[in-house]
């Protein structure tokens, strides 16, 4: 059962990244990483860690990509032009390669039998909001509060950068 | 023979998702009904009287016209999207009901069917009790707005394309505020589990309404920003953009829209019920009898989701529209601190 799950996500998550690059029209690229990000959650629910997959949800495929598609329509983009891309395509690839090495070498390591990877939702409430949370405020409290600071001062940035002219008062 | 419990597990998941999902429907279509009438009540006209016996079988007569009518695509539309645009509106709308649970813990008796022994079990009257409920809820709510936008954009049109965007950003902004008007809530509960949400409301003065009241204030506010509805539906404000994102749809595809419209409601309704006004917890339920006790919070419910839908349409009768301009500042002036306020003051409560 777990096995025909994973096959349907990494199936549909593999599949609609390949014909996300292929695709020429931006507004279905935008429709294929959502699709890409929803299969991607699933997994993430498929290793018991329910909290990641929900956040996966909001934040990438309810979030972040509804800006990206509001952009898309607002400048109203059509077909990308070719030729524009000449360096990147060689330079893609290159780093592709380069990427898929580490992985595939980790996965060669499992595939020997020489250690297996850590079992889901070994211990009770894994994954849970509770245990996310406890560890977020205790042992990374450092990293979630510089996180927080530089996001602020992000969205202090851009609002700084699209206030044009001088600032009037009492607007 | 004895049926698994594993199957028998699945069997009434099913049965509840389709019980569901029907009651769900039939709301709709009769909620419809109730807008028209309601509306008439309010204009002091009679409203749609003639099909049936007071007019009840009038969601059946428009079921049937929308079915018949010319399904017409324009011919500049992107034809594939403009095909799931509905779907894709309609389906995080129906997916909201899965968490929301109606009533407690059911037991139902062994019985033999068709030579089946089936076993006693017992269930809740919730479809699944996610550890993660609310924020499913969000992200549900989140995925709703590819449905607006993307029948706004594929069909071509300028006034169409206008509304999707609107959507786009009077979604997101008001999500914000509907998210954190939440928070006060879960820090009381100190779950996101719809179920604990329910049980930490058992007693009357207990309810999030006593507790929490500038919070239901911000989420009725921003759940009707959400659903698009008046005073906030400039998504398809009539005056400016003829029909808004749904101009160029017709048939089933349009009234798709309808329905994941009014369904969005009855799944808001149900929101405020259950966060609010105690979901499925009733006053004086230890002196209703021991068999009839699950009904009677099944009843109060179903009688808390209607009121608020009835709030709805209310509502959309006796309010203006906002600008477009004033619906940003309240969203992100006024209801957004006001949440962090509420925030605030909540944790401040708690600690004291």
């Amino acid at each position: 059962m777990e096995l025909y799950f994973f096959l349907f996500f990494a199936i549909v998550a593999v599949a609609s990244s390949v014909a996300m690059i292929l695709q020429r029209n931006p507004i279905y690229c935008v429709l294929l990483l959502i699709m890409v990000m929803i299969s991607i959650a699933g997994l993430y629910l498929m290793l018991d860690a329910q909290f990641v997959a929900i956040i996966q949800i909001v934040v990438y495929a309810g979030a972040i990509m509804v800006l990206f598609l509001f952009v898309i329509m607002l400048l109203n983009l059509s077909r990308e032009e070719g030729g524009v891309f000449r360096i990147q395509k060689p330079l893609a690839v290159l780093l592709a390669t380069l990427l898929f090495l580490p992985v595939a070498a980790m996965i060669m390591s499992y595939a020997g039998g020489g250690s297996t990877p850590p079992a889901a939702g070994g211990d009770a409430g894994f994954g849970e909001v509770e245990q996310i949370g406890t560890l977020l405020f205790t042992k990374y409290l450092l990293p979630v509060e510089i996180a927080a600071v530089l996001l602020l001062i992000a969205i202090v940035g851009a609002v700084v950068l699209t206030r044009k002219g001088t600032v009037s008062v009492g607007e | 023979m004895v049926v698994d419990p594993m199957i028998l597990e699945g069997a009434i998941a099913l049965v509840k998702i389709g019980i569901l999902l029907g009651v769900v429907f039939t709301t709709v279509a009769y909620l419809t009904f109730m807008e028209r009438r309601v509306s008439a009540l309010i204009q002091d006209r009679l409203g749609p009287n003639r099909v049936g016996p007071m007019g009840l079988l009038q969601p059946l007569a428009d079921g049937i016209k929308f079915m018949w009518k010319e399904e017409f695509i324009p011919a500049s539309a992107d034809r594939k999207l403009f095909a799931i645009a509905p779907a894709l509106i309609l389906v995080p709308a129906l997916l909201i009901f899965a968490v929301i649970p109606v009533g407690g813990e059911v037991t139902i008796p062994a019985f033999t069917l068709f030579g089946l022994q089936i076993q006693e079990t017992t269930t809740t009257l919730q479809i699944i009790d996610l550890n993660v409920g609310i924020l499913y809820i969000l992200g549900m709510t989140s995925i709703a707005v590819y449905g607006i936008a993307l029948g706004g954009w594929s069909a071509n049109n300028k006034f169409t394309l206008l509304g999707g965007i609107r959507s786009s950003a009077q979604m997101i902004s008001y999500e914000l505020s509907l998210g954190l008007s939440i928070v006060g809530i879960l820090m009381l509960t100190g779950s996101l589990q719809m179920s604990k949400i329910v049980a930490a409301q058992d007693g009357f003065l207990d309810w999030f309404i006593f507790r929490q009241p500038l919070a239901f204030v911000i989420f009725v506010i921003a759940a009707f920003a959400e659903n698009n509805r008046l005073p906030f539906d400039l998504v398809e404000c009539e005056q400016e953009l003829v029909g808004g994102y749904h101009t160029e749809y017709s048939s089933m595809r349009f009234s798709m829209f309808m329905i994941s419209e009014y369904a969005s409601m009855v799944a808001a309704s149900a929101l405020m019920a259950t966060l609010f006004f105690g979901g499925w917890h009733m006053p004086f339920e230890d002196q209703v009898g021991p068999g009839l006790v699950t009904l009677y919070q099944v009843a109060g419910f179903l009688l808390k989701t209607g009121f608020f839908l009835f709030v709805y349409i209310w509502v959309r009768w006796s309010l203006p529209r906002f600008r477009y301009d004033q619906l940003m500042a309240i969203g992100w002036k006024v209801l957004l601190p006001l949440a962090l306020l509420n925030v605030v003051v909540t944790g401040i409560w708690m600690l004291v």
